[in-house]
């Protein structure tokens, strides 16, 4: 596959998602992850070579158990790499860091903290040099925007998980990271609550343009959120199977999407890849 | 406004009150009676039918002792004396009460008995207080110490020095237990070269932490004369009480949520804010609890030190109870056995009300 396309919200040229002539924002090079077990190492990812730009949505899918969250946690500096490089803007990555934003599979939040004191927490130590008046306006309108108006002042054991998740995802907007990772985020959900949040999610999204990437399980959610999709193969030495890249114009509307006769022929790719 | 009210007892943990309440307000009758019936009425049938096994198990255990008493006087004098020793304990002449299980009557006698004498040593007190001003302001002057009433506590003193004690010792296992739990707890290699420390003292018994501590505090308090004792009994009794505490901070603080972990790490908080703004809040339940077992620990633990201390309070009383041997030592000891057992169910339900207070999941 080495068709050039173009995607939607930019002008750059991509070559199966790997050769670009754009600003880079995050680079993965030769990733690689073992795991060491007493009948020798597990290598959980080998190889994988990864390439977003700015501004990009990208997400990546594939069976459960094949290295996708270690992945994600590698960029996000959780846990050290085996081998390979990731460079974010060029510079290689030290550890975690404010600015790379990660909205985790559990909503995360400090059950002792409110929904602004959760919020609060990462504003203050991105914009230490704000006043708290600032801060609190910063917090106020992430969580206003994710849909907690009401709920600025309670614990996350008064709000349901959906609305928990919703402060998690205000949480990792307001400190403005350069990109975003997103560990399955609703995968906890039902599906009503899920399709929800992705509105909410895309809403805050395509006014912030943060470059995003997410883990998902759900073909449907994969192909309404990205521009482009990143197939992993099934572990052992799991690396990238295919990449998709999904033409729809933003901003997208759910209903237009599935109507679209391209719908259902990224559908089918998508499905065809992970059955195989 | 009987909303409040419900919500105020639940909280104090007189939840148990939530049926009269609603019952007053004519809410929902027959479901309000049931449960009325269950959480009170049964409750203190259950009391009634304790008060009764006692009354019976106290009755024959006096009953063994009258039978011995009349036959050894039926052996040894012969009937007349027989019939004599009879007469005398039917008539409930204290000089030939055999001494044994008093009944609960005989608790409640003695209970009251104690009060009448806590007012009397107080109006002692009183009047030593008032005699003693004139004199002891003379003697202020003079830089001579003031005369203080050294009568006999009374037993409502003792309950108050016990909980004098116990309070210190709580205070000092607290000051010594979380912030070294928190040390502990952070790090792994400390945890597992100070573990075999807190997996040998933690079984040591009161008994020979009381003794460990009186070593030490004599050979420190030697030149001075301060009350050594109290001191003695509450390093013990804190001491002693500690240790659930210390385990539960380490736990606490070595168990916090690892998204939550992640989640400071990905903010990038510094040392001291990831302490006091992520550990020590998401511990804080596990703390407490360890807090509420050290409570309960510290108040069991507590009778039995002073009564080897030497020490004013509840355990010398019944210690001393004991020793006396008085037609009503054996109630008095009873009485304070009650005491005790209220006084540390109270100072359990403190502790799981403020336990509440800090837990996340309030419903």
């Amino acid at each position: 596959m080495g068709t050039k396309v173009q995607t939607i919200n930019s002008d750059f040229d991509l070559e199966n998602g790997i050769k670009y002539t754009s600003p880079l924002i995050l680079e993965l090079q030769n990733l690689k992850k073992v795991y060491p077990t007493p009948k020798g190492d597990y290598v959980v990812l080998e190889n994988l070579n990864l390439q977003i730009k700015k501004e990009e949505f990208v997400t990546i899918i594939g069976h459960s158990g094949c290295g996708k969250t270690t992945a994600l946690s590698m960029i996000a500096g959780l846990i050290p790499t085996s081998d390979g490089k990731i460079s974010v803007s060029g510079n290689p990555i030290k550890g975690p860091g404010p600015d790379r934003g990660v909205i985790f599979q559990s909503p995360s939040l400090m059950p002792w903290l409110t929904a602004m004191e959760n919020v609060m927490l990462g504003v203050r130590q991105v914009f230490p040099h704000a006043n708290n008046k600032e801060r609190e306006a910063i917090c106020k309108y992430y969580l206003s925007k994710v849909g907690l108006e009401g709920s600025f002042h309670k614990k996350p054991a008064e709000l349901s998980q959906g609305m928990q998740q919703r402060v998690g995802i205000a949480r990792a907007f307001a400190i403005k990271p350069k990109i975003l990772l997103l560990d399955e985020p609703f995968g906890m959900l039902d599906s009503l609550t899920r399709g929800e949040l992705q509105d909410v999610l895309i809403d805050i999204w395509n006014k912030e343009k943060i470059t995003a990437v997410m883990i998902t399980h759900d073909v449907d959610e994969a192909i309404f959120l990205a521009d482009r999709v990143v197939m992993m193969t099934s572990g052992p030495s799991a690396k990238i199977g295919d990449i998709l890249n999904i033409e729809f114009n933003r901003p997208r509307n759910r209903k237009t999407i599935i109507e679209h006769s391209d719908y259902y022929k990224y559908r089918k790719h998508l499905i065809d890849f992970l059955e195989h | 406004m009987s909303d409040k009210l419900i919500k105020l007892v639940r909280f104090i943990g007189l939840g148990f009150l939530e049926p009269i309440i609603r019952l007053s307000k004519g809410e929902e009758t027959k479901k309000n009676i049931t449960l009325i019936l269950k959480k009170i009425v049964a409750p203190l049938a259950s009391i009634l039918l304790f008060l009764l096994i006692w009354q019976q198990g106290s009755d024959a255990l006096f009953n063994i002792e009258a039978n011995y008493r009349i036959e050894k006087a039926f052996k040894e004098q012969g009937q007349e004396a027989a019939d004599e020793m009879k007469l005398c304990i039917e008539s409930g002449a204290i000089k030939c009460q055999p001494n044994t299980f008093p009944t609960p009557s005989q608790v409640k006698y003695s209970f009251y008995s104690l009060l009448k004498d806590h007012k009397i040593i107080n109006a002692d007190k009183k009047a030593f207080i008032e005699k003693t001003a004139e004199l002891n302001k003379q003697r202020k002057k003079a830089g001579k110490k003031s005369l203080v009433y050294t009568g006999r506590p009374s037993f409502v003193d003792q309950i108050g020095t016990s909980l004098k004690t116990v309070f210190a010792g709580f205070l000092l296992a607290i000051f010594i237990a979380v912030p070294t739990g928190v040390v502990i707890g952070l790090s792994e290699t400390l945890r597992s070269s100070i573990n075999w420390i807190i997996q040998i003292f933690k079984p040591v018994s009161p008994v020979v932490w009381l003794l460990l501590v009186f070593m030490v505090v004599k050979t420190i308090t030697k030149d001075s004369d301060i009350d050594s004792s109290f001191i003695i009994s509450f390093i013990s009794v804190g001491l002693c009480s500690m240790w659930a505490t210390l385990v539960n901070t380490v736990m606490g603080v070595s168990t916090v949520d690892k998204d939550i972990i992640n989640v400071a790490k990905v903010l990038k908080l510094g040392p001291v804010q990831k302490v006091f703004k992520v550990v020590l809040p998401s511990s804080l339940p596990l703390i407490f609890t360890g807090l509420r077992i050290t409570l309960s620990v510290a108040w069991m633990v507590l009778i039995a030190i002073e009564l080897l201390a030497q020490s004013p309070g509840l355990g010398s009383f019944v210690w001393e109870e004991f020793q006396n041997g008085a037609n009503d030592s054996n109630s008095k000891i009873i009485v304070a056995m009650f005491v005790i057992g209220i006084i540390g169910f109270l100072l359990d339900r403190v502790m799981l009300t403020i336990q509440k207070f800090v837990s996340f999941n309030k419903n």
